[in-house]
């Protein structure tokens, strides 16, 4: 276990620096790249919080859909032999939900505010859940 | 800088027995770089490789490119003039230089300040008739006067972007992108049917076209990825939902709607294959998508460009990855 203080704190610390102090004294292209910096770190804030359970529901579908087990990356190289070889397709509604939670994930982990992701919220597309 | 700078002041006596004046480096543009000076009173536009280095394997030479755009000027599409392409003796390395045209390309503006409010509706149909006439250009080697020029059609550019995803460029075994997978099926299933072959942009987008609030659309540029292939693909690579920077209701460029740009280019005696154009609409979604989270990510992790820019754009290939879900259920 690591002690105090947690990761998030540090992230929100070392985001307020960023954007309170750092950012007012850059001009031209270093301003740029630390506004790049700061969405870099809202990244990992929600990466920190939103993926461990975000990976464990990925996980108990993919289990589910494959019939077997295995860590993230291989169980997801199974599943991009089935679909590329035409086994698996969105025809296929077990698939179709994955693929659609699984990609909500990311984008909430990514891009909350890319408008596709919001036009899928919109169009009542489920969101990733927070796996046990 | 201050070689850079001098070479530029020898090239300006040398071409245009002038001195050089106002040389500044405009932003953007990763894959090239641009700057204007002004020469004899007149405002000029120079286009290099950076640092005037060949730097990727499917842009065209300079000469090519400046010999492209003489033929799409010759049959009346707006472009900025080139002057000359720099030879051995300027020592800049590939570059060529050319009138200055005034203009906007940041999407975002074009897209929301009010100057532009009375153009936008207009612009997809100025793109259609624009791109008619592109691919009315003979590709004939003998009558059009074409340099030799690569060629890529739909499996090809379908091949091409679906070998970089396996490539494995980081040698920790290739990152599975399932989503990519179902397109890559997609497409493979759906190639569209032949059709002749025409003189392609091939990177017909936000970014690259220049919009006046007076005029609208007033100049094409960047064409070093023009090829020989199916003209539907600079139908479909604009409406990639990535070029629409928040404005999703409007397909074409986040400015207008598809069917004033099919309309235009039909008026301007363009055939439309709405299926083919589909196809490269997502062909196209891929197409970044494989750019952001393959050759980004890779150039990024290797350590060729370390910048955090480069490293962030890696988490945008998961957009295409909606964008191509909803495109693949019907929803876009």
């Amino acid at each position: 276990m690591q002690d105090r203080p947690s990761a998030k704190k540090l992230l929100a610390a070392a985001r307020a620096f960023l954007t309170e102090t750092a950012m007012p004294q850059l001009s031209g292209h270093a301003a740029f790249h630390a506004r790049v910096a700061g969405n870099v770190l809202d990244i990992l804030a929600r990466e920190l919080e939103l993926a461990p359970g975000f990976n464990k529901a990925e996980q108990a579908r993919l289990e589910s859909l494959l019939g077997e087990t295995g860590d993230l990356v291989t169980l997801n190289r199974k599943l991009c032999e089935k679909i590329a070889t035409g086994e698996m397709d969105l025809s296929n509604d077990a698939l179709k939900t994955h693929l659609i939670k699984v990609t909500m994930g990311k984008l909430a982990i990514d891009q909350p505010r890319y408008q596709g992701y919001k036009t899928a919220q919109a169009n009542g597309w489920s969101e990733e859940e927070l796996g046990e | 800088m201050q070689q850079f700078e001098s070479l530029m002041a020898a090239l300006c006596a040398r071409r245009f027995d002038a001195p050089l004046a106002h040389l500044k480096r405009l932003s953007g543009g990763a894959s090239q770089e641009s700057w204007t000076f002004v020469c004899d009173g007149k405002a000029y536009v120079l286009r290099r490789n950076p640092r005037g280095v060949q730097t990727s394997q499917t842009a065209l030479p300079k000469a090519s490119e400046s010999a492209i755009i003489g033929a799409a000027a010759d049959a009346g599409i707006a472009v900025p003039q080139v002057s000359f392409v720099c030879d051995e003796t300027d020592g800049i390395g590939e570059a060529y230089v050319m009138d200055f045209i005034e203009g906007e390309t940041i999407a975002r503006k074009i897209l929301r300040d009010a100057e532009f409010d009375h153009v936008r509706p207009g612009l997809a149909a100025q793109c259609g008739e624009m791109l008619a006439a592109l691919h009315a250009i003979k590709v004939t080697p003998d009558v059009g006067g074409l340099p030799d020029l690569p060629f890529s059609d739909a499996a090809g550019e379908l091949e091409k972007y679906a070998g970089f995803l396996k490539a494995d460029l980081s040698g920790n075994g290739v990152h599975p992108y399932p989503v990519f997978e179902l397109a890559i099926k997609w497409l493979a299933d759906n190639i569209p049917n032949p059709r002749a072959p025409a003189l392609v942009h091939g990177d017909f987008r936000n970014g690259n076209i220049m919009v006046s609030p007076e005029d609208g659309l007033v100049a094409l540029l960047d064409w070093e990825l023009a090829h020989i292939g199916d003209p539907m693909e600079d139908l479909g690579w604009p409406c990639v939902p990535s070029w629409r920077f928040g404005q999703h209701h409007l397909p074409v460029g986040g400015f207008g709607q598809r069917e004033d740009l099919y309309a235009a280019y039909r008026k301007a005696g363009g055939e439309i294959d709405e299926k083919a154009i589909r196809f490269w609409e997502i062909l196209g979604t891929l197409k970044w998508g494989i750019i952001c989270g393959v050759l980004m990510v890779s150039a990024f992790e290797s350590g060729a460009d370390p910048s955090i820019e480069r490293g962030s754009i890696g988490r945008r290939a998961s957009e295409t990855e909606i964008d191509l879900l909803r495109m693949l259920l019907g929803e876009d």
